[in-house]
């Protein structure tokens, strides 16, 4: 969001004020709906109109509204390459307006990696059609079929004679291009209809190219205005004041403590509580200073060395298999088969456990969040992920009607998923409410670790049924955990919220959890999930909520582990293992281009016994999410004496169907194997009976140089003829499994509990390997 | 009792007033002169995204107090270099094309430039080893490396 943004005349205002003008459209039929539709233009920003999407103004720049989000990987980039693509304009002649609730449509913000397979193809649909609008107008103006024209930057030609042309700025004038759009669903179920087809992958100029990213050089150059830097007049500065233990609540504040630092205020409402200042230092200081006595809490949190057995005893509170979760359509169960007829018949039984634990979000910044509430509406400036959502629920927060108020999305504090960002966002409307003046919050390093909400832990338990052959007939593959959803992953409702929490609202629980991804066809398998209630019922340090690829590292390094024990067991080769129970093309294309990068040699693990300290291994992993397909192979060096694992190389092949940026799409899987590599090696929330102990970079370590992986290799894979599917996430799901696989390859010794910590490693090696196999009755 | 001092950034002199001497540099730099690139990560100079450079030295100013830092010359990423006259090091960067969020960038720039300066072609482990005090949470490590020795080659 550049600074011109937050000045600019909204569009409702801009369509308002541009009263009955419509251009005239490609057939009378077209003409007459956009007449009467135009009466309702009025309304604001509507998904019926191709307004609402794309905009042309007489100079030919094309604005493309897009209601979603950027987390950092460049969607601003593509999404003006899908547009620049289909309505052929230069690509700088697009720009991107992200998530501005005032202008774009709701697009669900940001959510399982969609920003192109959803938002970005609604945005290449509707330039589509715009152009298609425009080579009728164009049509009209030359007296020439449509068939006769076409577009080279921005200007309809002759097809046969590039000199007869008009602009698409001379065809607009002033009038706003406008037309009735068919749309099906809302926000990131939001679907559109229209009847320009598509450009085909051999007619692409701008699509698959590598642009540089738009939003680096404002990074950069210290340039780019982000959430944390916006000022407005009167503005004051806000901190937070959080219980010592989880569940307190204040009884007493002492407001004398801070009266030394000038400027400074308290607010307490109910549970909320913060401090109040003019300069932001003055905030910092009172919010350590400010003395409270609080109410007695006893949480009893397990702790999480203990956690795992709280979770392996405490009872199931719902299943894949309910079928209120079934209509909730939260289930992702699948079933194949009959599997206790076939567990019964197995000659073989294996099984196996795996320990996914509790992570932060760890945003490199803490969340924050400006708001400006007036008598008459409301307008915050957010990084959360899903800003239409936020508004919803800082309307209801407020008691304003949702159209009073305005969420601006920026670039924030980094993070992705829903992190605290949404958290802040209604600290600062309630501080701002109260106070009838403009609050900026930011959380504190210990409130952004210790207070954001949590990635859930999980137990993954599997066995596999083979018969005499060695054939698997029978699989399960259970994850007994916490809901995903402690904490909704919109903030629509105040309950979402520790703001609303700490007004007495309750924790907003819903049973949602997921499935592994995969293409594995087992006779007879089964593919479900169990919860556990929370740790606590409202403001929980540890309620639990999506973390970037909440459905990948949590579920497949489970899964993914234990085929390879299975492959161990059947002493074949894990790549043709998997092999054996995969048909689908794509996939094994996928699975033998990781190889191919690597140079796999066909063996099964272990490898043969290593003399000497370091002991070297490969593991391969792989999964599917929404159409996009990971195969991983990682290897390492593990000195035995130490435990530390080294990652000297990663080989990744990643097939998300169409690849619309060449070069932003590498970086995006770069960065996410390091990203998983520090969720795989390191990070673990540690907490006590009462609250979390993680509250600095140094009781929450994360990967820094000497731990990253030296080499990352990746293999694309471009089908341009298939949709964009994605690839935000979804190559951090099969990395822990890839890494524990080729621990075991190297040492004949499995690694169950992530992180892999050289004390963890060193524990397990001294334990030897295991006899996993057990013969059936 | 309020006090007055001169900051010196990015070449230009400015006399602010402090209630606290010790306020941490990073508050007068975004607060006080409205420069919003230095972030707040930590607080703990733990992380690196407040890094600015103090008489060259690329400083955390989320601990460091303003006073001592008065009458030195401070620059922040923004006085490092601009789009018009960029540092070879952010030229690389946009090059490498490194960063997701971005929000770490002050510290790994900031520190790149400051070995760059004191040794202009550094091995590849000689960057790493520079580079092993910050956290980015986005993964742009290996890249961040990338983008110092293709400037230490322009």
């Amino acid at each position: 969001m550049r600074e011109r943004d937050l000045n600019q005349l909204d569009r409702r205002s801009f369509l308002t004020a541009a009263g009955a003008f419509v251009v005239a459209l490609a057939t009378p039929t077209e003409w007459a709906e956009a007449a009467q539709f135009d009466s309702a233009a009025a309304a604001g920003v509507r998904p019926d109109r191709l307004s609402s999407y794309i905009s042309i103004d007489r100079g030919g720049t094309v604005t493309a509204y897009y209601g979603k989000i950027d987390g950092g990987q460049g969607l601003e980039t593509s999404v003006a390459q899908l547009v620049a693509e289909e309505i052929d304009v230069p690509w700088d002649r697009v720009r991107v307006v992200m998530s501005d609730t005032a202008q774009c449509v709701n697009m669900g913000g940001s959510t399982a990696g969609n920003g192109l397979r959803q938002g970005g193809i609604i945005l290449r649909q509707t330039a589509a059609e715009a152009r298609r609008l425009l080579i009728g107008l164009a049509s009209e103006k030359l007296g020439v079929p449509a068939s006769e024209l076409t577009v080279t930057d921005g200007v309809v030609h002759f097809v046969s004679d590039p000199s007869k042309r008009v602009s698409y700025g001379e065809l607009i004038g002033a009038r706003p291009l406008d037309a009735p759009v068919e749309y099906h669903g809302e926000a990131q179920r939001l679907t559109v209809k229209v009847r320009a087809p598509l450009k085909k992958p051999e007619e692409f100029r701008v699509i698959g190219k590598p642009y540089p990213r738009r939003d680096l050089p404002g990074k950069v150059f210290g340039t780019l205005q982000q959430v944390t830097d916006v000022k407005l007049p009167n503005m004051a500065h806000a901190r937070m004041i959080r219980p010592p233990v989880a569940g307190a609540v204040p009884l007493t504040v002492d407001q004398k403590s801070i009266s030394d630092i000038p400027g400074t205020q308290v607010v307490w409402i109910r549970d909320f509580l913060a401090v109040v200042a003019e300069k932001e230092w003055n905030a910092v200081k009172a919010a350590q200073r400010l003395k409270v006595t609080w109410s007695e809490s006893h949480p009893g949190f397990p702790g999480h060395e203990k956690l795992f057995d709280h979770i392996r005893n405490a009872p199931v509170v719902a299943r894949s298999s309910d079928s209120n979760v079934r209509a909730a359509g939260a289930s992702q169960e699948r079933n194949e088969g009959d599997i206790e007829e076939a567990f019964r018949r197995a000659a073989f039984v294996l099984e196996g456990e795996y320990e996914y634990p509790t992570m932060s979000h760890a945003s490199m910044g803490p969340a924050c969040a400006v708001a400006d509430v007036r008598d008459d509406g409301a307008t915050v400036y957010t990084s959360t992920q899903k800003p239409f959502d936020c508004q919803l629920g800082i309307a209801e927060l407020l008691e304003f009607p949702p159209e009073k108020v305005r969420a601006i999305w920026m670039f924030g504090t980094g993070g992705y998923a829903r992190d605290a960002q949404g958290d802040a966002t209604a600290d600062a409307a309630l501080l701002s409410k109260h106070l009838k003046r403009p609050v900026r919050v930011q959380y504190m390093r210990f409130e952004s670790l210790a207070w954001d909400p949590k990635g859930t832990a999980s137990v993954s338990r599997n066995r596999a049924g083979f018969d005499a052959q060695g054939k698997v007939i029978a699989y399960e593959n259970i994850t007994k955990s916490f809901s995903m959803e402690d904490c909704n992953t919109r903030e629509r409702h105040p309950q979402d919220t520790l703001a609303g929490m700490a007004l007495g609202h309750p924790l907003n629980w819903r049973a949602a959890f997921g499935t592994p991804g995969n293409n594995y066809q087992f006779d007879n398998a089964h593919w479900g999930w169990e919860l556990i209630a929370p740790l606590m019922d409202r403001s929980s340090p540890l309620r639990t909520t999506h973390l970037r690829d909440p459905f990948g590292p949590p579920l497949m390094f489970g899964s993914e582990a234990f085929v390879d024990e299975m492959a161990v067991h059947a002493k074949s080769d894990p790549i043709e293992f998997r092999l054996k129970y995969i048909s689908e093309p794509r996939d094994r294309e996928l699975l033998a281009a990781a190889a191919k990068q690597y140079g796999w040699d066909s063996r099964p693990s272990p490898t043969t016994a290593q003399p000497g300290t370091v002991a070297t291994g490969r593991g391969f992993a792989y999964r599917t999410l929404g159409g996009t397909l990971i195969a991983l192979i990682a290897e390492v060096r593990v000195n035995r004496d130490s435990g530390v694992v080294e990652i000297p190389r990663i080989v990744v092949a990643h097939d998300c169907g169409l690849i619309v940026n060449s070069e932003t799409i590498r970086h995006v899987i770069d960065r996410q194997i390091i990203w998983q590599t520090s969720r795989t090696m390191i990070e673990e929330l540690r907490f006590d009976d009462k609250m979390v102990q993680s509250v600095d970079w140094l009781s929450y370590p994360v990967v820094m140089m000497p731990g990253v992986p030296r080499s990352v290799e990746i293999v694309t894979i471009d089908r341009p003829d298939q949709p964009a599917s994605g690839a935000a996430e979804m190559a951090c799901g099969p990395l822990p499994a890839a890494i524990s696989n080729a621990v075991f390859d190297a040492t004949g010794v499995r690694l169950r509990r992530i992180p892999f910590t050289p004390e963890r490693v060193r524990a397990a090696l001294a334990r030897g390997p295991e006899q996993a196999v057990k013969a059936s009755l | 009792m309020p006090q007055n001092l001169t900051l010196n950034v990015n070449g230009q002199a400015h006399r602010i007033s402090v209630d606290d001497p010790k306020m941490p540099l990073l508050y007068a730099l975004r607060d006080d002169l409205g420069l919003g690139n230095p972030r707040f990560g930590c607080g703990l100079g733990q992380c690196g995204a407040c890094t600015v450079h103090v008489d060259g030295q690329a400083i955390r100013s989320c601990t460091i107090p303003v006073s001592l830092v008065a009458n030195r010359e401070i620059t922040t990423l923004s006085g490092l270099g601009t789009a018009e006259k960029p540092h070879p090091l952010q030229t690389a960067w946009i090059a490498e094309q490194v960063n997701q969020c971005g929000y770490c960038i002050n510290g790994w720039i900031m520190t790149g430039a400051e070995l760059l300066a004191r040794n202009p072609h550094p091995a590849e482990q000689e960057v790493r080893d520079a580079l092993s005090g910050l956290i980015c949470r986005c993964g742009t490590h290996n890249a961040a490396v990338k983008a110092v020795l293709r400037a230490s080659k322009a």
